[in-house]
Protein backbone atom coordinates (compact mmCIF):
# COMPACT_ATOMS: atom_id res chain seq x y z
CA UNK A 1 0.00 0.00 0.00
CA UNK A 2 1.18 3.49 -0.77
CA UNK A 3 0.98 4.69 2.84
CA UNK A 4 3.55 2.06 3.74
CA UNK A 5 6.07 3.97 1.65
CA UNK A 6 5.78 7.58 2.86
CA UNK A 7 8.85 8.63 0.92
CA UNK A 8 9.18 6.97 -2.47
CA UNK A 9 12.78 6.43 -3.36
CA UNK A 10 13.92 7.44 -6.83
CA UNK A 11 13.69 3.99 -8.45
CA UNK A 12 10.29 3.47 -6.81
CA UNK A 13 9.09 6.74 -8.31
CA UNK A 14 10.47 5.63 -11.68
CA UNK A 15 8.57 2.35 -11.33
CA UNK A 16 5.42 4.27 -10.55
CA UNK A 17 5.64 6.23 -13.79
CA UNK A 18 6.70 3.20 -15.82
CA UNK A 19 3.62 1.32 -14.62
CA UNK A 20 1.01 4.06 -14.71
CA UNK A 21 2.47 6.07 -17.61
CA UNK A 22 1.47 3.98 -20.66
CA UNK A 23 -2.21 3.43 -19.75
CA UNK A 24 -2.43 7.03 -18.57
CA UNK A 25 -1.05 8.41 -21.85
CA UNK A 26 -3.25 6.10 -23.90
CA UNK A 27 -6.41 7.22 -22.12
CA UNK A 28 -5.31 10.84 -22.20
CA UNK A 29 -5.05 10.61 -25.98
CA UNK A 30 -8.05 8.40 -26.76
CA UNK A 31 -10.47 9.23 -23.98
CA UNK A 32 -9.78 12.65 -22.43
CA UNK A 33 -8.74 14.44 -25.62
CA UNK A 34 -11.80 13.29 -27.62
CA UNK A 35 -13.99 14.49 -24.74
CA UNK A 36 -12.39 17.92 -24.81
CA UNK A 37 -12.67 18.03 -28.60
CA UNK A 38 -16.38 17.31 -28.28
CA UNK A 39 -16.87 20.24 -25.90
CA UNK A 40 -15.06 22.48 -28.39
CA UNK A 41 -17.03 21.07 -31.32
CA UNK A 42 -20.29 21.95 -29.58
CA UNK A 43 -19.18 25.59 -29.71
CA UNK A 44 -18.45 25.56 -33.44
CA UNK A 45 -20.58 26.27 -36.50
CA UNK A 46 -21.62 23.35 -38.70
CA UNK A 47 -19.73 23.06 -41.98
CA UNK A 48 -21.50 23.52 -45.31
CA UNK A 49 -21.17 19.82 -46.18
CA UNK A 50 -21.42 18.47 -42.66
CA UNK A 51 -18.74 18.27 -40.02
CA UNK A 52 -17.38 21.52 -38.60
CA UNK A 53 -16.93 24.88 -40.28
CA UNK A 54 -13.36 26.21 -40.35
CA UNK A 55 -12.66 28.41 -37.36
CA UNK A 56 -12.22 31.52 -39.51
CA UNK A 57 -15.38 30.94 -41.51
CA UNK A 58 -17.63 33.08 -39.36
CA UNK A 59 -16.42 36.67 -39.28
CA UNK A 60 -17.73 38.88 -36.53
CA UNK A 61 -17.91 36.03 -34.04
CA UNK A 62 -15.57 35.10 -31.23
CA UNK A 63 -12.88 33.15 -33.16
CA UNK A 64 -15.61 31.22 -34.91
CA UNK A 65 -17.05 29.98 -31.62
CA UNK A 66 -20.72 30.26 -30.67
CA UNK A 67 -23.31 29.16 -28.15
CA UNK A 68 -25.85 28.93 -30.97
CA UNK A 69 -26.32 25.13 -30.65
CA UNK A 70 -27.14 25.43 -26.96
CA UNK A 71 -29.64 28.21 -27.66
CA UNK A 72 -31.14 26.03 -30.39
CA UNK A 73 -31.41 23.08 -28.00
CA UNK A 74 -33.47 25.07 -25.51
CA UNK A 75 -35.47 26.99 -28.11
CA UNK A 76 -37.40 23.96 -29.31
CA UNK A 77 -39.17 21.92 -26.65
CA UNK A 78 -38.99 18.80 -28.82
CA UNK A 79 -35.37 18.15 -27.76
CA UNK A 80 -36.10 18.52 -24.05
CA UNK A 81 -39.08 16.25 -24.59
CA UNK A 82 -36.87 13.54 -26.09
CA UNK A 83 -34.56 13.83 -23.08
CA UNK A 84 -37.51 13.51 -20.70
CA UNK A 85 -38.84 10.50 -22.62
CA UNK A 86 -35.41 8.81 -22.48
CA UNK A 87 -35.27 9.52 -18.76
CA UNK A 88 -38.70 7.92 -18.25
CA UNK A 89 -37.79 4.87 -20.35
CA UNK A 90 -34.60 4.46 -18.30
CA UNK A 91 -36.58 4.80 -15.06
CA UNK A 92 -39.20 2.25 -16.16
CA UNK A 93 -36.50 -0.19 -17.31
CA UNK A 94 -34.69 0.17 -13.98
CA UNK A 95 -37.84 -0.48 -11.95
CA UNK A 96 -38.92 -3.50 -14.02
CA UNK A 97 -35.39 -4.91 -13.82
CA UNK A 98 -35.45 -4.47 -10.05
CA UNK A 99 -38.78 -6.28 -9.67
CA UNK A 100 -37.59 -9.16 -11.87
CA UNK A 101 -34.05 -9.39 -10.48
CA UNK A 102 -34.98 -9.37 -6.81
CA UNK A 103 -36.53 -12.84 -6.47
CA UNK A 104 -33.81 -14.29 -8.68
CA UNK A 105 -30.99 -12.72 -6.66
CA UNK A 106 -32.66 -13.70 -3.39
CA UNK A 107 -33.10 -17.30 -4.49
CA UNK A 108 -29.47 -17.56 -5.59
CA UNK A 109 -28.19 -15.94 -2.39
CA UNK A 110 -30.20 -18.38 -0.24
CA UNK A 111 -29.34 -21.49 -2.23
CA UNK A 112 -26.71 -23.97 -1.00
CA UNK A 113 -23.20 -22.67 -1.63
CA UNK A 114 -22.29 -25.28 -4.23
CA UNK A 115 -25.19 -24.45 -6.57
CA UNK A 116 -24.77 -20.65 -6.35
CA UNK A 117 -21.92 -20.35 -8.86
CA UNK A 118 -23.87 -22.39 -11.38
CA UNK A 119 -27.00 -20.29 -10.92
CA UNK A 120 -24.98 -17.09 -11.37
CA UNK A 121 -23.39 -18.53 -14.50
CA UNK A 122 -26.92 -19.18 -15.82
CA UNK A 123 -27.64 -15.46 -15.43
CA UNK A 124 -24.40 -14.43 -17.13
CA UNK A 125 -24.58 -16.78 -20.12
CA UNK A 126 -27.40 -15.10 -22.08
CA UNK A 127 -25.75 -11.80 -21.26
CA UNK A 128 -22.60 -13.09 -22.96
CA UNK A 129 -24.30 -13.61 -26.28
CA UNK A 130 -24.11 -10.69 -28.66
CA UNK A 131 -26.31 -7.75 -27.81
CA UNK A 132 -27.77 -7.50 -31.33
CA UNK A 133 -28.68 -11.19 -31.28
CA UNK A 134 -30.63 -10.64 -28.09
CA UNK A 135 -32.52 -7.76 -29.69
CA UNK A 136 -33.09 -9.80 -32.84
CA UNK A 137 -34.51 -12.65 -30.76
CA UNK A 138 -37.29 -10.30 -29.66
CA UNK A 139 -37.94 -9.40 -33.29
CA UNK A 140 -38.88 -13.04 -33.78
CA UNK A 141 -40.81 -13.38 -30.52
CA UNK A 142 -42.88 -10.22 -31.03
CA UNK A 143 -43.38 -10.66 -34.78
CA UNK A 144 -46.96 -10.60 -36.10
CA UNK A 145 -46.95 -14.37 -36.72
CA UNK A 146 -45.36 -15.27 -33.38
CA UNK A 147 -47.35 -17.14 -30.74
CA UNK A 148 -47.28 -14.17 -28.35
CA UNK A 149 -48.81 -11.77 -30.89
CA UNK A 150 -51.43 -14.32 -31.90
CA UNK A 151 -52.37 -14.92 -28.26
CA UNK A 152 -52.56 -11.23 -27.35
CA UNK A 153 -54.58 -10.41 -30.43
CA UNK A 154 -57.03 -13.27 -29.99
CA UNK A 155 -57.58 -12.16 -26.39
CA UNK A 156 -58.07 -8.57 -27.53
CA UNK A 157 -60.42 -9.86 -30.23
CA UNK A 158 -62.60 -11.50 -27.55
CA UNK A 159 -63.24 -8.16 -25.91
CA UNK A 160 -63.73 -6.51 -29.28
CA UNK A 161 -60.47 -4.61 -29.55
CA UNK A 162 -58.59 -4.35 -32.81
CA UNK A 163 -55.33 -6.18 -33.48
CA UNK A 164 -52.20 -4.54 -32.07
CA UNK A 165 -48.63 -4.71 -33.35
CA UNK A 166 -46.24 -5.73 -30.61
CA UNK A 167 -43.18 -5.27 -32.81
CA UNK A 168 -42.05 -1.73 -33.67
CA UNK A 169 -43.76 -0.30 -30.61
CA UNK A 170 -42.76 1.28 -27.27
CA UNK A 171 -43.68 -2.05 -25.69
CA UNK A 172 -41.07 -3.90 -27.78
CA UNK A 173 -38.45 -1.29 -26.86
CA UNK A 174 -39.16 -1.66 -23.15
CA UNK A 175 -39.12 -5.48 -23.25
CA UNK A 176 -35.75 -5.52 -25.00
CA UNK A 177 -34.32 -2.84 -22.69
CA UNK A 178 -35.25 -4.98 -19.68
CA UNK A 179 -33.98 -8.14 -21.32
CA UNK A 180 -30.59 -6.69 -22.20
CA UNK A 181 -29.99 -5.00 -18.84
CA UNK A 182 -31.43 -7.53 -16.37
CA UNK A 183 -28.04 -9.09 -15.43
CA UNK A 184 -26.66 -5.65 -14.52
CA UNK A 185 -29.32 -5.50 -11.78
CA UNK A 186 -29.17 -9.17 -10.76
CA UNK A 187 -25.42 -9.47 -10.14
CA UNK A 188 -24.82 -6.52 -7.76
CA UNK A 189 -28.04 -7.37 -5.94
CA UNK A 190 -26.96 -10.99 -5.51
CA UNK A 191 -23.49 -9.94 -4.31
CA UNK A 192 -25.17 -7.78 -1.68
CA UNK A 193 -27.80 -10.32 -0.58
CA UNK A 194 -25.22 -13.07 -0.30
CA UNK A 195 -23.36 -11.10 2.37
CA UNK A 196 -26.37 -10.74 4.69
CA UNK A 197 -26.03 -12.55 7.98
CA UNK A 198 -28.91 -15.07 8.31
CA UNK A 199 -28.74 -14.60 12.08
CA UNK A 200 -30.52 -11.25 11.61
CA UNK A 201 -33.53 -13.01 10.06
CA UNK A 202 -33.58 -15.58 12.87
CA UNK A 203 -33.49 -12.74 15.39
CA UNK A 204 -36.39 -11.01 13.64
CA UNK A 205 -38.35 -14.25 13.68
CA UNK A 206 -37.69 -14.74 17.39
CA UNK A 207 -39.01 -11.24 17.95
CA UNK A 208 -42.22 -12.28 16.23
CA UNK A 209 -41.80 -10.81 12.75
CA UNK A 210 -43.71 -12.62 10.02
CA UNK A 211 -42.22 -13.41 6.62
CA UNK A 212 -43.30 -10.15 5.04
CA UNK A 213 -42.01 -8.08 7.98
CA UNK A 214 -38.70 -9.93 7.90
CA UNK A 215 -38.31 -9.06 4.26
CA UNK A 216 -39.51 -5.49 4.44
CA UNK A 217 -37.82 -4.51 7.73
CA UNK A 218 -34.57 -6.51 7.49
CA UNK A 219 -33.64 -7.83 4.06
CA UNK A 220 -34.84 -4.94 1.93
CA UNK A 221 -33.17 -2.06 3.85
CA UNK A 222 -29.92 -4.02 3.99
CA UNK A 223 -30.03 -4.56 0.23
CA UNK A 224 -30.36 -0.86 -0.64
CA UNK A 225 -26.66 -0.45 -1.56
CA UNK A 226 -27.05 -3.36 -4.00
CA UNK A 227 -30.22 -1.81 -5.42
CA UNK A 228 -28.48 1.52 -5.93
CA UNK A 229 -25.44 0.11 -7.70
CA UNK A 230 -27.66 -2.11 -9.86
CA UNK A 231 -29.89 0.83 -10.71
CA UNK A 232 -26.97 2.96 -11.85
CA UNK A 233 -25.68 0.08 -13.99
CA UNK A 234 -29.08 -0.25 -15.70
CA UNK A 235 -30.16 3.38 -15.85
CA UNK A 236 -27.07 4.88 -17.50
CA UNK A 237 -26.67 2.58 -20.51
CA UNK A 238 -30.42 2.76 -21.19
CA UNK A 239 -30.23 6.55 -21.23
CA UNK A 240 -27.83 6.51 -24.19
CA UNK A 241 -29.22 3.50 -26.06
CA UNK A 242 -29.97 3.88 -29.76
CA UNK A 243 -29.86 0.36 -31.18
CA UNK A 244 -32.98 -0.99 -29.46
CA UNK A 245 -35.34 1.85 -30.55
CA UNK A 246 -33.64 1.72 -33.96
CA UNK A 247 -34.45 -1.96 -34.47
CA UNK A 248 -37.56 -2.63 -32.39
CA UNK A 249 -39.17 0.79 -32.04
CA UNK A 250 -41.56 2.55 -34.35
CA UNK A 251 -40.62 5.64 -36.32
CA UNK A 252 -41.73 7.96 -33.51
CA UNK A 253 -39.89 6.12 -30.73
CA UNK A 254 -36.84 8.33 -30.78
CA UNK A 255 -34.62 8.52 -27.72
CA UNK A 256 -31.58 10.70 -27.05
CA UNK A 257 -29.24 8.06 -28.46
CA UNK A 258 -31.10 8.02 -31.79
CA UNK A 259 -31.05 11.80 -31.92
CA UNK A 260 -27.28 11.93 -31.37
CA UNK A 261 -26.65 9.17 -33.90
CA UNK A 262 -28.79 11.04 -36.44
CA UNK A 263 -26.80 14.27 -35.96
CA UNK A 264 -23.47 12.51 -36.48
CA UNK A 265 -24.25 10.05 -39.25
CA UNK A 266 -27.47 11.38 -40.81
CA UNK A 267 -27.77 15.17 -41.03
CA UNK A 268 -24.07 15.49 -40.12
CA UNK A 269 -24.61 18.50 -37.87
CA UNK A 270 -21.63 17.77 -35.64
CA UNK A 271 -21.84 20.87 -33.44
CA UNK A 272 -25.44 20.09 -32.51
CA UNK A 273 -24.63 16.38 -32.09
CA UNK A 274 -21.81 17.38 -29.73
CA UNK A 275 -24.13 19.66 -27.79
CA UNK A 276 -26.64 16.83 -27.34
CA UNK A 277 -23.81 14.51 -26.22
CA UNK A 278 -22.65 17.05 -23.67
CA UNK A 279 -26.14 17.56 -22.29
CA UNK A 280 -26.42 13.76 -22.02
CA UNK A 281 -23.06 13.62 -20.20
CA UNK A 282 -24.27 16.24 -17.73
CA UNK A 283 -27.54 14.34 -17.14
CA UNK A 284 -25.56 11.12 -16.55
CA UNK A 285 -23.19 12.83 -14.10
CA UNK A 286 -26.15 14.35 -12.22
CA UNK A 287 -27.80 10.92 -11.96
CA UNK A 288 -24.61 9.28 -10.69
CA UNK A 289 -24.10 12.06 -8.18
CA UNK A 290 -27.71 11.78 -7.01
CA UNK A 291 -27.48 7.98 -6.70
CA UNK A 292 -24.23 8.24 -4.74
CA UNK A 293 -25.77 10.81 -2.41
CA UNK A 294 -28.96 8.79 -1.88
CA UNK A 295 -26.90 5.64 -1.47
CA UNK A 296 -24.68 7.06 1.24
CA UNK A 297 -27.63 8.57 3.13
CA UNK A 298 -29.53 5.27 3.05
CA UNK A 299 -26.51 3.33 4.17
CA UNK A 300 -26.23 5.50 7.25
CA UNK A 301 -29.76 4.52 8.28
CA UNK A 302 -29.51 0.86 7.35
CA UNK B 1 -36.12 -22.34 8.37
CA UNK B 2 -35.57 -18.82 7.14
CA UNK B 3 -34.07 -19.79 3.82
CA UNK B 4 -37.29 -20.31 2.02
CA UNK B 5 -38.62 -23.76 2.76
CA UNK B 6 -42.35 -24.24 2.41
CA UNK B 7 -44.90 -22.23 0.52
CA UNK B 8 -42.93 -19.00 0.49
CA UNK B 9 -39.92 -20.79 -0.95
CA UNK B 10 -42.15 -22.15 -3.68
CA UNK B 11 -43.16 -18.65 -4.69
CA UNK B 12 -39.55 -17.55 -4.81
CA UNK B 13 -38.68 -20.54 -6.98
CA UNK B 14 -41.62 -19.90 -9.28
CA UNK B 15 -40.70 -16.24 -9.73
CA UNK B 16 -37.04 -17.05 -10.31
CA UNK B 17 -37.84 -19.84 -12.78
CA UNK B 18 -40.06 -17.44 -14.73
CA UNK B 19 -37.16 -15.00 -14.97
CA UNK B 20 -34.78 -17.76 -16.08
CA UNK B 21 -37.32 -18.72 -18.76
CA UNK B 22 -37.50 -15.07 -19.84
CA UNK B 23 -33.69 -15.05 -20.14
CA UNK B 24 -33.40 -18.25 -22.16
CA UNK B 25 -36.53 -18.50 -24.30
CA UNK B 26 -35.50 -15.84 -26.87
CA UNK B 27 -32.07 -17.40 -27.39
CA UNK B 28 -33.51 -20.91 -27.71
CA UNK B 29 -35.89 -19.65 -30.39
CA UNK B 30 -32.95 -18.25 -32.38
CA UNK B 31 -31.05 -21.53 -32.11
CA UNK B 32 -34.09 -23.63 -33.06
CA UNK B 33 -34.92 -21.46 -36.09
CA UNK B 34 -31.34 -21.65 -37.34
CA UNK B 35 -32.19 -25.28 -38.25
CA UNK B 36 -35.63 -24.47 -39.67
CA UNK B 37 -36.24 -25.31 -43.30
CA UNK B 38 -38.20 -22.14 -44.02
CA UNK B 39 -37.41 -18.60 -45.10
CA UNK B 40 -39.69 -17.26 -42.37
CA UNK B 41 -39.13 -17.24 -38.63
CA UNK B 42 -42.76 -18.10 -38.06
CA UNK B 43 -43.38 -21.82 -37.88
CA UNK B 44 -41.30 -24.96 -37.72
CA UNK B 45 -41.15 -26.71 -41.10
CA UNK B 46 -38.36 -29.24 -40.80
CA UNK B 47 -34.71 -29.71 -39.92
CA UNK B 48 -31.99 -28.39 -42.23
CA UNK B 49 -28.31 -27.41 -42.28
CA UNK B 50 -29.09 -25.09 -45.19
CA UNK B 51 -28.57 -21.76 -43.36
CA UNK B 52 -25.15 -22.85 -42.11
CA UNK B 53 -24.26 -23.75 -45.66
CA UNK B 54 -25.42 -20.32 -46.86
CA UNK B 55 -23.32 -18.76 -44.12
CA UNK B 56 -20.18 -20.66 -45.10
CA UNK B 57 -20.49 -19.32 -48.66
CA UNK B 58 -21.31 -15.72 -47.71
CA UNK B 59 -18.10 -13.90 -48.66
CA UNK B 60 -19.07 -10.63 -46.94
CA UNK B 61 -19.91 -12.43 -43.73
CA UNK B 62 -16.64 -14.38 -43.77
CA UNK B 63 -14.65 -11.20 -44.39
CA UNK B 64 -16.50 -9.49 -41.53
CA UNK B 65 -15.76 -12.45 -39.25
CA UNK B 66 -12.09 -12.25 -40.21
CA UNK B 67 -12.01 -8.52 -39.42
CA UNK B 68 -13.76 -9.10 -36.09
CA UNK B 69 -11.26 -11.76 -35.06
CA UNK B 70 -8.26 -9.67 -36.10
CA UNK B 71 -9.57 -6.61 -34.25
CA UNK B 72 -10.39 -8.69 -31.16
CA UNK B 73 -6.94 -10.30 -31.05
CA UNK B 74 -4.97 -7.07 -31.51
CA UNK B 75 -7.12 -4.90 -29.26
CA UNK B 76 -7.53 -7.43 -26.45
CA UNK B 77 -3.78 -8.10 -26.38
CA UNK B 78 -2.96 -4.38 -26.18
CA UNK B 79 -5.73 -3.73 -23.66
CA UNK B 80 -4.50 -6.61 -21.49
CA UNK B 81 -0.99 -5.13 -21.31
CA UNK B 82 -2.23 -1.57 -20.65
CA UNK B 83 -5.08 -2.70 -18.40
CA UNK B 84 -2.79 -4.84 -16.25
CA UNK B 85 -0.49 -1.85 -15.77
CA UNK B 86 -3.48 0.34 -14.95
CA UNK B 87 -4.86 -2.22 -12.49
CA UNK B 88 -1.49 -2.45 -10.69
CA UNK B 89 -1.15 1.35 -10.62
CA UNK B 90 -4.70 1.77 -9.30
CA UNK B 91 -4.09 -0.77 -6.55
CA UNK B 92 -0.58 0.26 -5.56
CA UNK B 93 -0.55 4.04 -6.00
CA UNK B 94 -4.25 4.95 -5.62
CA UNK B 95 -3.96 7.60 -8.34
CA UNK B 96 -7.34 9.33 -8.51
CA UNK B 97 -7.01 10.80 -12.01
CA UNK B 98 -5.87 7.50 -13.51
CA UNK B 99 -8.69 5.64 -11.74
CA UNK B 100 -11.21 8.11 -13.13
CA UNK B 101 -9.85 7.81 -16.67
CA UNK B 102 -9.86 4.01 -16.47
CA UNK B 103 -13.37 3.68 -15.01
CA UNK B 104 -15.21 6.44 -16.90
CA UNK B 105 -15.21 4.72 -20.33
CA UNK B 106 -16.68 1.62 -18.65
CA UNK B 107 -19.40 3.57 -16.84
CA UNK B 108 -20.61 6.06 -19.45
CA UNK B 109 -23.11 5.35 -22.23
CA UNK B 110 -21.20 3.79 -25.13
CA UNK B 111 -22.58 6.22 -27.68
CA UNK B 112 -20.69 9.10 -26.03
CA UNK B 113 -17.36 7.34 -26.43
CA UNK B 114 -18.29 6.41 -30.01
CA UNK B 115 -19.15 9.90 -31.21
CA UNK B 116 -16.29 11.63 -29.39
CA UNK B 117 -13.80 9.21 -30.96
CA UNK B 118 -15.42 9.73 -34.38
CA UNK B 119 -14.93 13.48 -34.01
CA UNK B 120 -11.38 13.05 -32.75
CA UNK B 121 -10.25 10.62 -35.47
CA UNK B 122 -11.63 12.73 -38.30
CA UNK B 123 -11.24 16.27 -37.04
CA UNK B 124 -7.96 16.05 -35.15
CA UNK B 125 -6.00 13.02 -36.34
CA UNK B 126 -7.31 13.27 -39.91
CA UNK B 127 -7.49 9.50 -39.92
CA UNK B 128 -9.44 7.51 -42.50
CA UNK B 129 -11.85 5.41 -40.49
CA UNK B 130 -11.21 1.68 -40.72
CA UNK B 131 -9.33 -1.12 -39.00
CA UNK B 132 -6.95 1.19 -37.14
CA UNK B 133 -9.64 3.47 -35.72
CA UNK B 134 -11.71 0.46 -34.60
CA UNK B 135 -8.73 -1.15 -32.85
CA UNK B 136 -7.79 2.11 -31.10
CA UNK B 137 -11.39 2.58 -29.91
CA UNK B 138 -11.69 -1.01 -28.68
CA UNK B 139 -8.48 -0.69 -26.65
CA UNK B 140 -9.90 2.44 -24.97
CA UNK B 141 -13.04 0.74 -23.66
CA UNK B 142 -11.33 -2.59 -22.82
CA UNK B 143 -8.55 -1.18 -20.60
CA UNK B 144 -11.02 -0.50 -17.80
CA UNK B 145 -12.47 -4.02 -17.76
CA UNK B 146 -9.01 -5.62 -17.60
CA UNK B 147 -7.89 -3.14 -14.92
CA UNK B 148 -10.90 -3.90 -12.70
CA UNK B 149 -10.25 -7.65 -12.92
CA UNK B 150 -6.50 -7.24 -12.23
CA UNK B 151 -7.13 -4.92 -9.29
CA UNK B 152 -9.59 -7.48 -7.89
CA UNK B 153 -6.97 -10.24 -8.12
CA UNK B 154 -4.37 -8.02 -6.43
CA UNK B 155 -6.77 -7.16 -3.61
CA UNK B 156 -7.15 -10.89 -2.92
CA UNK B 157 -3.42 -11.42 -2.34
CA UNK B 158 -1.71 -11.57 1.03
CA UNK B 159 0.47 -8.50 1.58
CA UNK B 160 2.87 -10.44 3.78
CA UNK B 161 4.13 -12.34 0.73
CA UNK B 162 5.52 -9.13 -0.75
CA UNK B 163 7.14 -8.24 2.55
CA UNK B 164 8.71 -11.69 2.78
CA UNK B 165 10.10 -11.32 -0.74
CA UNK B 166 11.48 -7.86 0.06
CA UNK B 167 13.04 -9.09 3.31
CA UNK B 168 14.77 -11.92 1.46
CA UNK B 169 16.40 -9.32 -0.76
CA UNK B 170 14.25 -9.49 -3.91
CA UNK B 171 14.20 -6.36 -6.05
CA UNK B 172 10.77 -4.89 -6.90
CA UNK B 173 11.08 -6.34 -10.41
CA UNK B 174 12.00 -9.78 -9.07
CA UNK B 175 9.07 -9.63 -6.63
CA UNK B 176 6.77 -8.82 -9.51
CA UNK B 177 8.27 -11.35 -11.90
CA UNK B 178 8.37 -14.33 -9.52
CA UNK B 179 5.59 -13.62 -7.01
CA UNK B 180 2.99 -11.05 -8.00
CA UNK B 181 2.64 -11.85 -11.69
CA UNK B 182 2.22 -15.63 -11.38
CA UNK B 183 -0.40 -15.05 -8.68
CA UNK B 184 -2.45 -12.54 -10.68
CA UNK B 185 -1.98 -14.37 -13.99
CA UNK B 186 -5.43 -16.05 -13.83
CA UNK B 187 -6.96 -12.58 -13.41
CA UNK B 188 -4.91 -11.20 -16.28
CA UNK B 189 -5.98 -14.05 -18.56
CA UNK B 190 -9.64 -13.74 -17.52
CA UNK B 191 -9.45 -9.97 -18.13
CA UNK B 192 -7.92 -10.57 -21.54
CA UNK B 193 -10.66 -13.07 -22.45
CA UNK B 194 -13.23 -10.53 -21.31
CA UNK B 195 -11.64 -7.85 -23.50
CA UNK B 196 -11.62 -10.33 -26.40
CA UNK B 197 -15.36 -11.07 -26.14
CA UNK B 198 -16.20 -7.40 -25.59
CA UNK B 199 -14.31 -6.49 -28.75
CA UNK B 200 -15.85 -9.34 -30.72
CA UNK B 201 -19.36 -8.32 -29.61
CA UNK B 202 -19.09 -4.55 -29.68
CA UNK B 203 -21.58 -2.85 -31.92
CA UNK B 204 -22.11 0.75 -30.75
CA UNK B 205 -18.53 2.02 -30.67
CA UNK B 206 -17.60 0.09 -33.81
CA UNK B 207 -20.64 1.56 -35.56
CA UNK B 208 -19.22 5.08 -35.15
CA UNK B 209 -15.55 4.32 -35.72
CA UNK B 210 -15.72 1.86 -38.65
CA UNK B 211 -16.28 4.21 -41.57
CA UNK B 212 -17.51 2.73 -44.84
CA UNK B 213 -14.70 0.39 -45.86
CA UNK B 214 -14.53 -2.12 -43.04
CA UNK B 215 -17.29 -4.30 -41.62
CA UNK B 216 -17.35 -6.51 -38.55
CA UNK B 217 -19.64 -9.36 -37.56
CA UNK B 218 -21.93 -7.21 -35.37
CA UNK B 219 -22.12 -4.55 -38.10
CA UNK B 220 -23.13 -7.25 -40.62
CA UNK B 221 -25.73 -8.63 -38.22
CA UNK B 222 -27.09 -5.13 -37.69
CA UNK B 223 -27.52 -4.44 -41.37
CA UNK B 224 -29.08 -7.87 -41.89
CA UNK B 225 -31.72 -7.37 -39.22
CA UNK B 226 -32.32 -3.77 -40.30
CA UNK B 227 -32.70 -4.50 -44.00
CA UNK B 228 -33.40 -8.10 -44.93
CA UNK B 229 -33.91 -10.73 -42.29
CA UNK B 230 -33.07 -14.21 -43.50
CA UNK B 231 -32.58 -17.23 -41.23
CA UNK B 232 -28.87 -16.89 -41.99
CA UNK B 233 -28.88 -14.42 -39.06
CA UNK B 234 -30.04 -17.28 -36.82
CA UNK B 235 -27.14 -19.44 -37.97
CA UNK B 236 -24.46 -16.78 -37.46
CA UNK B 237 -26.03 -15.90 -34.10
CA UNK B 238 -25.94 -19.51 -32.97
CA UNK B 239 -22.27 -19.88 -33.91
CA UNK B 240 -21.38 -16.60 -32.20
CA UNK B 241 -23.25 -17.70 -29.06
CA UNK B 242 -21.32 -20.95 -29.07
CA UNK B 243 -18.02 -19.05 -29.29
CA UNK B 244 -18.76 -16.60 -26.48
CA UNK B 245 -20.19 -19.40 -24.36
CA UNK B 246 -16.91 -21.30 -24.69
CA UNK B 247 -14.88 -18.24 -23.74
CA UNK B 248 -17.07 -17.39 -20.75
CA UNK B 249 -16.96 -20.94 -19.39
CA UNK B 250 -13.19 -20.93 -19.91
CA UNK B 251 -12.80 -17.62 -18.09
CA UNK B 252 -15.00 -18.78 -15.22
CA UNK B 253 -12.80 -21.87 -14.83
CA UNK B 254 -9.60 -19.82 -14.78
CA UNK B 255 -10.77 -17.13 -12.37
CA UNK B 256 -14.11 -17.95 -10.72
CA UNK B 257 -14.22 -14.80 -8.57
CA UNK B 258 -13.93 -12.50 -11.53
CA UNK B 259 -17.24 -13.49 -13.08
CA UNK B 260 -19.02 -13.21 -9.77
CA UNK B 261 -18.21 -9.49 -9.71
CA UNK B 262 -16.61 -9.87 -6.31
CA UNK B 263 -14.19 -7.45 -4.81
Amino acid sequence: MSDKYPILSRPARLTKWLVSGPPFLYLLLFFAAPGIIMVLASLRYPGEFGGLAPLTAAPGTLHGLTLETYRFFFSDFIYTEIFIKSFLVALATTLICLVMAYPLALLIARSPKRSRDFMVLLVILPFASNFLIRIYAWMILLGPQAALSLLVNSLLGLIGLGPVHLLFSPFAVLVAMVYVHLPFMTLPLYTNLERHDPVLLDAAQDLGANAWQRFWRVTFPLSLPGIFSGSVLVFIPVLGMFAIPDILGGTSDMLVGNLIKEQFLGTRDWPFGSTLSIVLTIVVLLCVWLAAKLGSKRRRYA
Amino acid sequence: MHNGAGRRGMWLWAAALAVYAFLYLPLLIVIVYSFNDSRLNAEWVGFTWHWYDVLLHDEDMLAAAGNSLFIAVVSSFSATVLGTMAGIAMYRYKMKVLTFMVMAPVAMPEILLGVSLLLFFIQVLNLTLGMLSIVLAHITFSIGFVAIVVRTSLAGLDESMFEAARDSGASPWETFRYITFPLILPGVIAGGLMAFTLSLDDFVITFFTAGVGVSTLPLRIYSMIKIAVTPEVNAVSTLLMLLTLTIIVLASRIAPNVLRFKT
